[in-house]
């Protein structure tokens, strides 16, 4: 078996056991922390998908986070209300319905969005989604129907049939098989002929082209393909805290979904969920030490960045192989 | 009165436009010799803004705020570019956002510490107190339009700079062709330690200058860093001329999408709905005009030839 | 003679004041290799460029297999079949020879928006592609990454991929270039056999190659074609001795 392969099983299986150790000993705290990891790692796959394979530097994912967060809070609040959304279209609590409109939702904006900023390369590209993402957060926070700078709570977490996900570690098993779920699709992607293309896009745009594959509509796909992961993510993550604000959607979120690829070996299978658990970690341990743990972690991120390339994934298993 | 209106709202746009102008020129000026994409530019705009304010309240001179600002900009700035950096230049984008972004944290936090998390005020200078009588009716603060005066002043100085000094022509030699300044026996390193601390200053007065309008605190130069990428997407990354056009084309839309909008709707439906409604258009009015300028220019208006 | 392939009429290019193609009008019929000559700077890789449509021409016409392709882009101009070269190699780098030559096979076999089935195991892909690398002699580097590759073998992975495109017409920039001279006679020898597979336009500076392949030579030189013929007219011509080969000799 190759090193990454035992190392990404390891992960996995150390993500999914601390909660349960932690369940047993009755530390529910610790089950929602891992639960925090497993749906940032999720937004983070959705990321990684644009930026890991196909080389596209979006700073505008938190737009598809919020997004997603939003679709769970509007339709939750309008069951919870017993107010119809629109033409007598009615609300609903059920995790699956939710999830498929977050992830319908974040794939019909980022059609446009991508539409718009895959014209352009590098910097631009990266300004414009960070720009678009701008947008959607002022609508957010000037559009007073749906809580705007304060944000709407979910009174009472959805459901999902036959599991109690009011209870934390029920919950944490639904995320949790939904990433696997994720980073299951993420591989076979990764390994089939869009995948190929994708990467030969990253790689080579020009020789992409030259063969008679449009590079524009590999990246445009791959894009939509993206945000509606990280869209799925941030329904996830509403229903996570019970809460949904303009803060999903807000820069700093677009940044660290960048962080966290990063911090675990960008457009590796785990790296966002290596990365995920780095994260989180560091902001526990560190917010616990110091009132000013965002000081520190911007230095470890600025060493990070500076001298330790390829993340946690390119430290421990070394160089990828390509095939 | 509304063409008193009016006109007060257009020079509000400029002055967005221009203070934006302030920042966008050394966001571009900095993509354009380097290459690099800084994040952290709001942090400088902030650290003008502290520093002014810091000083004006020791001294109660609000010139030597000013001054306290363009100094300590430039000087954290140079800081930063030796420390930090120098080393991401020949990285690809994603590092430098990541490394720009670790800045900001580490900026803003910092600044948290020495400054504690409570607003700071900055008390307008006695000189440019009161207002001028505007055509048509009505006043406009005095403030505002030597905030204007300055950003022409700026820019013409910046023109002056970069056509007709040696610096300036060390500037252009490094946007057009990197290995020609090492030819020209040019210190790049020095070079660009200085750009950096050119454009840091930019950043810095603009933060003092807006200080005395809006309360000085942490984060407030993100809002403004992001407004400064939209001006120099939609004029060009790398032209400063572009970076003009583009800062006052954003200043005065937002300005007055924001002025107009609810007017305009309320034509047509309830005035609380209008208002509502046409302040969550307002705001992204700005995008939707840069969306619509890259559909026609994909490298924005004032490309610079690459 | 038959009808060309690929039509070119009244080509024309600026870059500011610079006219890197200036009127230039030429006919690839099939069956034949038809040279395309001139010094450096003369516009050969301009021209290739519009023709494969990575620059878009500022007016005349390009029409090949009877349509006028002015208003396609690389992609959808590959896809009817037009395969190029590049002057500089241009690969995926981290994808092995294979994998890139499996890409194109992928290109011309149909669609690449198939999200599941893996590459690694579709034989639709592998064996076409092996055998194309076959052809051109590097089946033993399948498995190396394009950036290990040496410049050579770049160049012919280059070739391997314009072929498993099965194309109408070859579009080659200097396929020759910095080769030694015993590669260089292999893949003249390797060109020659595939004038009956599809026409092919040849960009080149290695004379011995061109003299021994072309069936018709153009020179261009300062965007313009200024002689089109055999290799003997070409060879006779005054003007071209002149502007061309008189300061190559």
């Amino acid at each position: 078996m190759k090193r990454e392969t035992t190392i990404n099983l390891l992960l996995a299986a150390v993500l999914l056991a601390l909660p349960l150790v932690a369940a047993g000993m009755g530390e529910p705290f610790y089950v929602t922390l891992a639960t925090r990891v497993v749906v940032l790692a999720l937004a983070a796959v959705g990321l990684n998908l644009a930026l890991g394979l196909g080389g596209l530097l979006s700073f505008g994912h938190a737009a598809f986070f919020g997004l997603g967060g939003y679709a769970a809070g509007i339709l939750a609040t309008h069951a919870f209300n017993a107010e119809p959304l629109f033409a007598g279209i009615p609300g609903t609590t059920s995790m699956p319905l939710i999830w498929l409109v977050a992830v319908l939702v974040a794939g019909l904006v980022a059609l446009p969005i991508g539409a718009i900023s895959l014209r352009t390369t590098g910097v631009y590209f990266i300004m414009i989604t960070l720009a678009f993402a701008q947008m959607i957060y002022y609508f957010a926070i000037s559009w007073p129907a749906y809580g705007g700078e304060d944000g709407l709570s979910i009174y009472v977490r959805n459901a999902f049939p036959g599991i109690n996900t009011a209870q934390p570690l029920p919950y944490f098993l639904v995320c949790f098989a939904v990433l696997m779920a994720a980073l299951l699709l993420f591989r076979l992607i990764e390994g089939s002929r869009f995948g190929s293309a994708l990467q030969a896009a990253r790689q080579n745009g020009v020789r992409l082209a030259a063969v008679g594959i449009p590079p524009f509509k590999i990246r445009l796909v791959a894009f939509m393909l993206s945000a509606m992961i990280t869209g799925l993510a941030g329904a996830l993550y509403a229903d996570l805290n019970r809460f949904v604000g303009p803060s999903m959607l807000s820069w700093h979120m677009s940044g660290e979904l960048m962080v966290l690829i990063i911090l675990g070996g960008k457009g590796r299978l785990f790296g966002p969920v290596a990365g995920a658990m780095i994260f989180v970690s560091l902001e526990y341990v560190l917010g616990g030490i110091t009132e000013r743990w965002q000081f520190f972690l911007g230095l470890i991120l600025l060493g990070i960045v500076l001298f330790a390339r390829g993340g946690f994934l390119g430290l421990v298993s070394g160089k990828p192989r390509h095939v | 009165m509304f063409t008193a209106l009016l006109i007060e709202q257009l020079l509000n746009g400029l002055q967005l436009g221009v203070m934006l102008f302030l920042m966008a020129a050394g966001l571009t000026l900095i993509f354009g010799v380097m290459g690099l994409i800084n994040l952290a530019h709001g942090s400088l705009y902030m650290i003008g803004a502290f520093a002014c304010a810091t000083v004006a309240a020791a001294t109660g001179s609000f010139w030597l705020g000013l001054i306290a600002s363009l100094a300590a900009a430039a000087g954290v700035g140079a800081l930063i570019e030796v420390a930090v950096i120098r080393r991401l230049y020949d990285r690809d984008h994603l590092d430098q956002v990541l490394a720009t972004f670790a800045l900001i944290l580490i900026l803003s936090e910092g600044a948290r510490w020495l400054f504690g998390s409570f607003p700071l005020y900055l008390d307008i200078p006695k000189l440019l107190q009161g207002a001028v009588p505007l055509p048509g009716g009505g006043q406009y603060q005095l403030y505002r339009l030597a905030i204007i005066a300055v950003g022409i002043l700026v820019a013409v100085g910046l023109y002056l700079l970069i056509s007709k000094t040696r610096l300036g022509m060390r500037i252009r030699a490094g946007e057009s062709d990197r290995e020609m300044i090492g030819a020209l026996g040019v210190d790049i390193s020095t070079l660009y330690t200085v750009v950096f601390a050119l454009g840091a200053a930019l950043a810095g007065l603009a933060g003092a200058l807006v200080g005395a309008l809006q309360s000085v605190q942490v984060g407030m130069g993100e809002p403004v860093l992001i407004l400064a990428f939209v001006v120099i997407v939609i004029g060009g990354i790398g032209s400063i001329k572009g970076a003009l056009v583009g800062a006052v084309i954003v200043g005065v839309v937002d300005t007055m999408g924001r002025f107009l909008l609810p007017s305009l709707l309320a034509l047509t439906m309830p005035a609380a709905q209008a208002t509502t409604i046409g302040a969550a258009l307002a705001s992204m009015l700005i995008y939707v005009v840069m969306a619509l300028i890259l559909a026609f220019r994909p490298s924005g208006l004032f490309a610079a030839q690459s | 003679m038959s009808e060309p392939i690929l039509e070119i009429r009244d080509l024309r290019k600026s870059f500011n004041a610079l006219k890197a193609t200036d009127g230039v009008s030429l006919d690839l019929h099939p069956g034949q290799i038809h040279a395309l000559i001139g010094p450096n700077g003369a516009g050969k890789s301009t021209l290739i460029h519009q023709i494969a449509g990575s620059l878009k021409a500022d007016s005349g016409t390009i029409r090949f297999l009877g349509q006028d392709i002015g208003g396609l882009d690389m992609a959808a101009r590959a896809r009817l079949g037009l395969a190029r070269s590049f002057q500089i190699s241009s690969l995926a780098q981290e994808f092995s020879a294979l994998r890139n030559v499996m890409l194109a096979v992928q290109a011309k076999e149909g669609s690449s928006f198939r999200f599941f089935r893996q590459v690694t195991a579709d034989r639709s892909l592998i064996d076409p592609a092996m055998t194309v690398l076959e052809r051109v002699g590097l089946a033993h580097r399948a498995q190396i990454s394009a950036a290990e590759l040496s410049h050579g073998e770049r160049r012919q992975l280059e070739i391997a991929i314009a072929l498993a495109l099965s194309p109408k017409a070859f579009l080659f920039d200097e396929p020759m270039a910095g080769m030694g001279p015993e590669s260089s006679k292999q893949l003249t020898a390797f060109l020659d056999g595939l004038r009956q597979e599809a026409p092919m336009l040849l960009v080149e500076h290695d004379m011995d190659a061109v003299f021994a392949l072309a069936d018709r030579i153009s020179v261009l030189v300062y965007g313009r074609i200024i002689a089109t013929g055999t290799v003997d007219e070409i060879r006779r011509d005054p003007e071209v001795r002149r502007a061309y080969l008189g300061e190559a000799a």
